[in-house]
């Protein structure tokens, strides 16, 4: 039997008019709203801690304990932060999400904010989508207009600000400590924890930072409730999720599913793979979470289960390769990448990601020497766990995992490059004239 | 070219959004480019004098961030993603049919002052790959040919759409979006096929997710 698609979150983003106030409403949005402004903050904290909803940014930690962390009477100002600098390799859900449906995000921020009593909330988008930062902005001003947002919401007496903030370029700004420091304007660069944001975040104060999804989810949970909420998913992973299938499938896409669904049933909905063409690895969600094989198609796509597989459930959004493509030449472009974003701030990472770049380059080209393939081993084990902010130990992931799987064509790529390995045009996704 | 005074008021307009004013100088950054198309001296000092901050401050931050150009952009900022996914799935070529095209390179502007390259890293569209970006507009699903078309029609001044966004305007009146993002266009259509992939099927197979 296989797990039937579950549209939450996309369930009307086939009405034109469901990024306005008007239509969201019409679908049943700001409901929730009007419920939790009768409600007790700390049982909206409660509600979520029961729904058992994990962040959709990554980590997957518990969102209602993260909310809990803050210190309530501590005559502190509370600042509710939106992590919404969707810049992960693979990760294409925050972004949708918010064009599709920019009211369930203002939502889910009010009463959030309301929940950790928060006067003041903070959307940081990343510079790169203005068409995502227009469409958040345009709901904010709506929801201001429509005294959703604003001083005495609704005559609660609960007072919000809420600012759209725009990025400037830099994947490090997706770690929450390196955002903290970029929203108050200055370089993004992640912060030693302790302390923790929800004690001293944003401007020293209490602070929550969530991810787009997750704050997506709260406004579904208050208005239809933890048993609804628990009936999808796991025990551990319950809920639904915004997967974002992409790679040689046939029908890339947003498919909105119960935590649990496999990534055959994925696959499946997506089409399958392109005529000719069988998975040959496939990443759970992000380059920063190890790849996984064809045997592994058919666990259950849950933080626990992908835990157990030796990598994350990360962003949720798998990346589908076929046999086209060099895994040699894949890894090295990440790398590339993380060498391009490491903020600098801790030498491992910095020189680290210089060096293995570097090293992978050489096989990429197809002069690697056998005894490099330790050398890049252990550069990685000396970046991993040795830096701040997990950007460090994402770039130590690429390389031993595709090392478990694929350490044969490494060793070919110590005499034949990646392009001759693979024929880089039969990667493409457009044929004939176009692809030459 | 010395920074506006209307500039410099539109400054402190956006520092007056934040409960820090510092906190604005991203978004400030961005107003200055879209004045200048680049981040010049007078950008930054300007920053500094509202944020009563120093211009050593203000360029520390400036040059961190990639979306920040210290060479003049020229009319249309283009990016193509060559990260792995878009890169490996025909991104590649279609950055290298445009460097051929336009004559520029990696940040590099085009000798006639019309097109400035940027190998971009993921855009967050890699059910769309491979991406390109036209004054960080989408262009989705772009191939060697469609990404040169584009390219040609902004040169002969046609009206180009983005596949998710409005229609294609300027570098400079972007980053005037970044820094004042309510600028009339959010009606743009938004949502496309693919992001309603799931839904479809959903609908079609009498799927739902229980609604309330």
């Amino acid at each position: 039997m296989s797990t039937p698609l579950t549209p939450v979150i996309t369930e009307f983003w086939d009405r034109p008019d469901l990024y306005t106030l008007d239509g969201y409403r019409a679908v049943g949005g700001y409901r929730a709203l009007e419920r939790a402004l009768t409600m007790d903050p700390d049982d909206i904290i409660a509600q979520v801690k029961d729904s058992g909803l994990r962040g959709r940014g990554g980590a997957g930690f518990p969102t209602g304990m993260k909310w809990g962390f803050v210190p309530q009477g501590d005559g502190k100002p509370h600042y509710l932060v939106v992590n919404a600098d969707e810049s992960e390799p693979g990760a294409c859900k925050d972004i949708p999400i918010m064009m599709a449906n920019p009211h369930a995000l203002v939502e889910g921020v009010i009463i959030a904010s309301y929940a950790i009593r928060a006067n003041h909330a903070f959307i940081y988008i990343r510079g790169e989508v203005p068409n995502a930062i227009r469409k958040v902005e345009f709901a904010v001003k709506q929801a201001k207009e429509a005294g959703l947002i604003g001083s005495n919401i609704q005559g609660s007496g609960f007072d919000l600000d809420v600012v759209v903030h725009s990025g400037a370029g830099a994947y490090i700004c997706g770690e929450e400590t390196a955002l903290l420091d970029s929203l108050e304007g200055y370089r993004g660069q992640p912060r030693l924890k302790p302390p923790f944001p929800a004690v001293a975040g944003l401007y020293a104060s209490p602070t929550v930072i969530n991810n787009v999804e997750t704050i997506a989810n709260v406004p579904y949970i208050v208005d239809r409730g933890v048993e609804w909420f628990r009936g999808f998913g796991t025990e551990k992973s319950p809920g639904f999720k915004v997967f974002a299938v992409s790679g040689h499938v046939k029908r890339p896409g947003i498919y909105e599913a119960p935590l649990g669904i496999t990534m055959r049933e994925l696959l499946d909905y997506a089409g399958g793979m392109r005529d000719g063409s069988e998975v040959k690895f496939w990443i759970p969600g992000g380059s920063s979470v190890p790849m996984l094989t064809p045997e592994h198609l058919d666990l259950p796509l849950t933080y626990e289960s992908m835990a157990e597989a030796g990598t994350m459930l990360g962003t949720g959004t798998p990346m589908v390769f076929d046999q086209t493509t060099s895994v040699v030449k894949a890894v090295t472009r990440w790398l590339e990448f993380y060498k391009h974003e490491s903020c600098g701030k801790c030498t491992p990472c910095r020189e680290g990601t210089y060096w293995i770049t570097g090293v992978l380059e050489k096989f990429e080209h197809g002069h690697g020497q056998e005894q490099e393939m330790e050398t890049l081993t252990s550069l990685c084990s000396q970046i991993s766990g040795r830096s701040f902010c997990a950007l460090g130990d994402a770039a130590a992931t690429p390389y031993p995992a595709a090392m478990k799987y694929f350490r044969d064509e490494f060793l070919a790529a110590t005499h034949t490059s990646a392009d001759e390995q693979f024929d880089p045009v039969a990667s493409y996704v457009f044929a004939g004239a176009a692809a030459r | 070219m010395p920074i506006s005074d209307s500039t410099r008021e539109q400054m402190r307009e956006i520092a007056a959004r934040y409960p820090s004013a510092r906190s604005a100088l991203l978004p400030m950054l961005h107003l200055a480019q879209s004045e200048e198309d680049e981040i010049t001296t007078d950008g930054i000092n300007a920053c500094a004098e509202v944020l009563d901050i120093t211009p050593a401050e203000v360029t520390a931050v400036a040059t961190f961030y990639t979306m920040y150009k210290r060479e003049r952009v020229g009319k249309h900022h283009i990016g193509v993603c060559t990260n792995t996914l878009c890169g490996l799935l025909g991104g590649d070529a279609v950055w290298d049919s445009l460097v051929e095209a336009t004559g520029a390179g990696h940040n590099t502007a085009s000798p006639d002052g019309e097109f400035f390259l940027e190998r971009i890293e993921c855009q967050a569209a890699c059910t769309h790959a491979p991406v390109m970006t036209v004054d960080w507009e989408f262009m989705d699903d772009v191939t060697p040919g469609s990404a040169v078309e584009v390219i040609e029609s902004l040169r002969r001044g046609e009206s180009v759409q983005a596949t998710r966004g409005p229609a294609i305007r300027d570098f400079q009146a972007t980053e005037r979006t970044l820094a004042f993002p309510d600028d009339g266009l959010a009606d743009a259509p938004s949502v496309d096929d693919k992001m309603l992939a799931g839904l479809q099927i959903a609908k079609e197979r009498g799927m739902t997710g229980g609604n309330a």
